[in-house]
């Protein structure tokens, strides 16, 4: 099975405070910590459960700066095979669907049966790079995939989430773009020996000329959407803050609750 | 004149509340600048549903064939390309739903179309559309603009419409399924309805939802204390139950459950679209959060800001005390 698994480094924002850069229309990350995104960390382990049940290889790929090599070892050390990353200046703007367009072109070189993604980066949250590389290379998808059965080498069942909680099954035919939700397995951590091992790997670079796209066809004059303004969302409603020492907090807490009847 | 289409969304006989809500923006977005209003019904057995929507829009296309029978994006792609190619409608909405996420991006790639995915809001300039989309978990907004083109694809989030819409009579087209072979691709099975767990947190009335700010395992005893003390349930949002730590079926939010508790307590939760969703429902809501800008505290009645491990042993001992008061 040729396995090709795309991952992209992000800035972990969740716990963090995030401030609007001067330019308007980026953060400031500076104080950011950057890992793997996190759905791409649970894409990565389906494909080395993949991997370890039927063989084949894995190749990984991601479009981004000297840095995000981490992400691609850190891969590497857990298991990958190979590793590309794709690196242009004129890539600098691009939105999901010349994100998508530069990592098709790179795939369809090499032969692939599964290709696996997140389901949403945790910086914008698009769920679209995924889907719109299946449609660039003409092949089937699912999103939010959380459960993988090879049934022979033509086609595999994959069940994804719905809402509530449920789940909807499909029977896909090879090859196919699975952009995994997170959650449904439990992704592996590299030994530091592994680690060390997959610094000396070789990571294949490649540029805009040698994926033969033009100009045109990435960054900003490639894509079709791009951000004008960010903007620090207006509180609206906000809770009553209750201040104080953590005592005098949850004392007045406790209050609330009373006075309200709720226990 | 512009010309909106709406895809309506349905499952298992019912229309899905977000095609209100795409109509309503569409009914707003046509109040600045004139525009026709079409719903596009696609299904198998859906003419129970024309009525209802007559009101909504000037134009329903209906497309009924047994082959669209399934809740298959790749069926719907398939209807959906053509006719957009030919009707060529200025603006696409559709609900940013699992079947919308599943849908949308493969639709405009195939189009070459510009999409925006999970727009709160959206406004008509001279330019095309600007959507408005929330990012950095949701700490940030975003205004996307697009480059021109004929037609423009959004996906809007659920929760977001204006007041709805109503008044209009639309005629009803009946349109063939432009293809006559089962699409094979991608065939779809079977549903399979989530599990159900040893506690139910949806009939619960007090629940205590646990999120990434418990950081390890090893501290749950501490929400689960204050849960037991409040005489609740605990629950969790999705990095709790994707580590493992608690059962699937305590989730709350989009791909979990939806509550309607007397109170919910939100611990250690930055309050996620997809969280919130799910807790919308309860009477009164109190996070606990170290971060002051955590967007929990907009969907809050009360707020703690403090750290949830200093602030939840004392939050426990008042209750306790509460309780043997009373």
């Amino acid at each position: 099975m040729e396995i090709i698994v795309c991952l992209k480094r992000v800035p972990d924002t969740a716990e963090a405070e995030v401030k609007i850069a001067p330019s308007g229309v980026a953060i400031e990350s500076e104080r950011l910590t950057f890992d793997v995104n996190e759905a791409d960390n649970y894409a990565l382990e389906e494909a080395l459960l993949l991997k370890e049940k039927v063989g084949g290889q894995i190749t990984l790929i991601t479009l981004g700066d000297e840095e995000s090599e981490d992400t691609l070892r850190m891969g590497l050390a857990k298991g990958a095979d190979h590793a590309i990353r794709l690196a242009d200046p004129s890539f600098e703007g691009s939105d999901a669907a010349a994100v998508a367009r530069i990592l098709a072109a790179a795939i369809r070189t090499r032969p692939y049966d599964i290709i696996f993604t997140g389901c949403a980066s945790a910086d914008f949250g698009e769920s679209q790079v995924g889907p719109m590389l299946a449609a660039n290379l003409g092949i089937a998808h699912a999103v939010m995939a959380t459960k993988l059965t090879v049934q022979d080498d033509k086609q595999v069942r994959v069940e994804r989430e719905s809402e509530g909680g449920g789940f909807e099954a499909f029977e896909i035919q090879l090859p196919v773009v699975l952009a995994m939700q997170t959650g449904y397995n439990e992704p592996r951590y590299a030994s530091i020996m592994k680690i060390r091992k997959a610094a000396r790997k070789e990571i294949q670079l490649l540029d805009r000329s040698q994926l033969q796209l033009a100009e045109d066809q990435v960054g900003r004059s490639g894509s079709f959407s791009w951000i004008e303004q960010l903007f620090t969302p207006e509180s609206g409603k906000m809770a009553e803050i209750l201040t104080g020492t953590p005592e005098e907090a949850a004392e007045k807490l406790a209050g609330v609750i009373k006075e309200r009847g709720i226990l | 004149m512009k010309s909106i289409y709406v895809l309506v969304e349905h499952r298992e006989g019912k229309i899905r509340d977000i095609t209100w809500e795409l109509l309503a923006h569409a009914a707003q977005l046509a109040q600045v600048q004139e525009a026709e209003i079409t719903a596009l019904l696609i299904g198998a057995q859906v003419e129970e549903f024309i009525a209802s929507l007559q009101p909504h829009a000037h134009q329903l296309l209906v497309i009924d064939d047994p082959k669209l029978r399934d809740v298959n994006a790749a069926v719907y792609q398939a209807v959906l390309e053509p006719l957009i190619k030919e009707r060529q409608p200025y603006l696409v909405l559709m609900a940013h739903s699992y079947f919308g996420m599943d849908l949308a991006p493969s639709l405009a790639a195939s189009l070459q179309l510009p999409l925006v995915t999970d727009a709160v809001a959206l406004e008509l300039s001279d330019q095309g559309p600007v959507a408005t989309r929330m990012i950095y978990s949701g700490k940030v907004g975003a205004r996307v603009a697009l480059a021109p083109a004929a037609t423009y694809l959004i996906t809007m989030r659920a929760g977001t419409s204006p007041t709805p819409s109503g008044g209009l009579n639309a005629t009803v087209t009946k349109l063939p399924c432009p293809f006559s072979e089962p699409i094979s691709q991608k065939r779809f099975l079977e549903y399979i309805a989530a599990q159900v767990g040893d506690v139910d947190i949806t009939q619960a009335d007090i629940v205590v939802g646990v999120g990434r700010g418990i950081k390890e395992e090893e501290n749950l005893p501490l929400v689960q204390e204050l849960a037991e003390a409040l005489g609740g349930v605990l629950a969790a949002s999705r990095p709790v139950t994707d580590a493992g730590w608690l059962p699937k079926d305590r989730q709350v939010g989009s791909s979990g459950k939806t509550l309607k508790a007397k109170m919910y307590v939100a611990v250690g939760i930055s309050g996620s679209f997809q969280h919130v969703v799910g807790i919308k429902g309860c009477e009164t809501i109190v996070a606990i959060n170290k971060d002051p800008n955590a967007p929990i505290f907009t969907q809050a009645d009360y707020g703690i800001v403090g750290d949830l491990f200093k602030v939840l042993p004392p939050l426990t001992e008042k209750i306790k005390a509460l309780k043997a008061s009373s």
